[in-house]
């Protein structure tokens, strides 16, 4: 079985959640091939060789420095074929959704997205996937020769296994037309540690009283190297940021640690969170409903222990 | 110009997730059925479009049995002039993609939600465009149309992108590209004679079958910390929890 995995990079960098996918197919067995697409140091790409790649293919053209998804699903789509690859492994997000979706029509093969565990394969090829915004799970068996999956964040651990990667300079025709889509801006958190791929994340909710009074979580998040979140009406009323806000029809995370600070849990924000190892809520309400979907929770002002919690935190590091 | 606006009929987003027949059916008791949210987004804003462009019309699609001809029904009270079902189980994100290209040949614009909350695939919008040769975009936070080209803000892990691309164009939507519309009495009155065209569904090549559904473990009860002895969570956290 011959894998493709495609990573995701970001200044020059791949990003963890590309990890994850090629310790997902090295974990499937059979031979890991991963690609990169655009300007990004060969160290860099020999070090996937850890995560059991056996051979980064590397496209160095620098009009694919953007992620331009026609142009993306172009090369992965033409890689596979070439490289003849039974399955292409991917991250589920913004970027590897959509080139997921293109690739597999293009090749005419079988496509899964937010898969979250690793495929049965002891009858027919069937694969678990999160459906109802979490809220439930469909197996659903991949029928055609070729597939693509689109991981889900946790689907696999990012496991050291092995040493070097073989970077092999890779190049694919592209028809110009691919480049029809114009990206004219990009605007991107920098710096900071981006909420979809968190291991800890800070979230707040109208319980935080304005916009003023988040330095104290902002605080604490720093401490804990969190991404910070919100709740649907706190982004709403502007308060912070709409690629912050958590929920059924926000952003869906999924990390270690969820600390929720007065927010009462709707749940449409729940849907957003479910799939959080662990859930800590603190709310001023000890009826708000979101005690009953965490793990531990305080009930107490917010403003009081916040500081406490950021003091707490430091002092175990 | 042309719009062609894809919904989905979903449970209401507080729904209880249940499952009958051996964990192989969704069961119905006591939900309620509604426009996907995203889906009703860019419903908002094609509406938006048809009221500022003139000659627009607008074209509701649903793929789904006759069950969710009230679901239509409130899309065409909303505005839509007309609407099409396709007969059919919305079964995987390929069948609903192909079903939607054999009817949205010749429209400017096929606007859906970013996904269904049901399956949530997100890939129906990025299929459909490879399906019809045009470009597509995803989650799509504005739209604005100049001419035969479109100004599009595209949310991205942490950011946004702005893009420019020519028409015709699918796009998934999500907000805040428009506000979301609320049928009044007028509305609801004329929905009632606008043309649904129902239509049997094409047939499309499977590659994926649904074998079972599957609920996550139940969660254990909360266990609650005294405000006044936050240090006792960080070590919880630490050695029960395993999560620091």
């Amino acid at each position: 079985m011959n894998i493709l995995v495609f990573l995701e990079s970001g200044e020059g960098k791949i990003r963890k959640l590309s990890f994850e996918a090629v310790s997902y197919a090295y974990a499937m067995g059979g031979t890991v091939t991963a690609i990169a697409l655009g300007s990004i140091d060969k160290t860099e790409l020999e070090s996937l060789g850890k995560y059991g790649a056996t051979k980064v293919l590397h496209v160095a053209d620098i009009r694919l420095n953007q992620s331009v998804i026609q142009a993306f699903a172009s090369v992965l789509s033409k890689a596979m074929i070439n490289e003849n690859a039974d399955i292409l492994v991917l991250a589920n997000s913004s970027l590897g959704t959509p080139v997921a979706a293109k690739v597999a029509t293009k090749i005419n093969g079988s496509l899964a997205t937010n898969v979250v565990e690793l495929p049965n394969t002891t009858s027919g090829f069937v694969v678990k996937r999160s459906i109802y915004t979490g809220k439930a799970f469909a197996f659903v068996e991949l029928t055609k020769s070729k597939k693509v999956l689109a991981i889900k964040k946790n689907a696999a651990e990012a496991k050291v296994v092995g040493g070097t990667a073989q970077v092999v300079a890779y190049s694919v025709a592209l028809d110009e037309s691919v480049f029809d889509t114009k990206i004219t801006s990009t605007e991107k958190a920098t710096g900071e540690v981006l909420l979809p791929e968190a291991e800890i994340v800070v979230s707040g909710g109208r319980g935080m009283k304005g916009p003023e009074h988040w330095g104290p979580l902002e605080e604490l998040a720093k401490t804990l190297h969190a991404a910070t979140g919100c709740s649907k009406p706190v982004s709403d009323m502007g308060w912070r940021p709409h690629h912050e806000h958590v929920g059924q029809t926000g952003v869906k995370v999924a990390p270690q640690l969820y600390i929720a600070i007065g927010i009462s849990g709707a749940i449409q924000h729940l849907a957003g969170v479910n799939s959080s190892k662990c859930i800590v809520v603190i709310n001023k309400d000890a009826d708000a409903p979101f005690f009953k979907a965490a793990d531990y929770g305080i009930v107490g002002d917010a403003f009081e222990i916040i500081p406490k919690l950021t003091e707490a935190f430091k002092a175990i590091k | 110009m042309k719009i062609l606006v894809c919904i989905s009929n979903v449970p209401d987003t507080t729904s209880k997730i249940n499952f009958i027949n051996n964990s192989s059916k969704f069961d119905l008791t006591g939900v309620q059925f509604i426009i996907g949210p995203y889906d009703d987004y860019a419903l908002a804003r094609a509406i938006e479009l048809k009221e500022t462009i003139p000659g627009t019309t607008v074209t509701v699609l649903n793929i789904g049995l006759v069950e969710t001809e009230p679901t239509i029904r409130k899309a065409l009270a909303i505005g839509a002039d007309d609407a099409i079902r396709v007969n059919a189980e919305p079964t995987d994100s390929h069948f609903v993609a192909s079903q939607i290209s054999f009817h949205a040949k010749g429209f400017d614009l096929v606007l859906m939600g970013r996904e269904s909350i049901d399956y949530n695939s997100g890939v129906v919008h990025a299929i459909v465009g490879e399906m019809l040769g045009v470009p597509s975009v995803s989650p799509v936070m504005k739209l604005e149309l100049d001419g035969a080209k479109a100004k599009l803000e595209r949310e991205i892990e942490g950011g946004k992108e702005t893009l420019e691309v020519n028409l015709p164009l699918v796009a998934g939507c999500q907000e805040p590209i428009a506000e979301w519309k609320i049928p009044n009495m007028r509305g609801i009155m004329s929905a009632r004679t606008k043309p649904l065209k129902v239509v049997e569904a094409t047939a499309v090549e499977q590659t994926a079958v649904l074998k079972k559904f599957e609920l996550p473990p139940a969660k254990v009860a909360v266990k609650m910390i005294n405000a006044d002895n936050v240090s006792e969570l960080v070590t919880l956290l630490k050695t029960e929890a395993k999560v620091l």
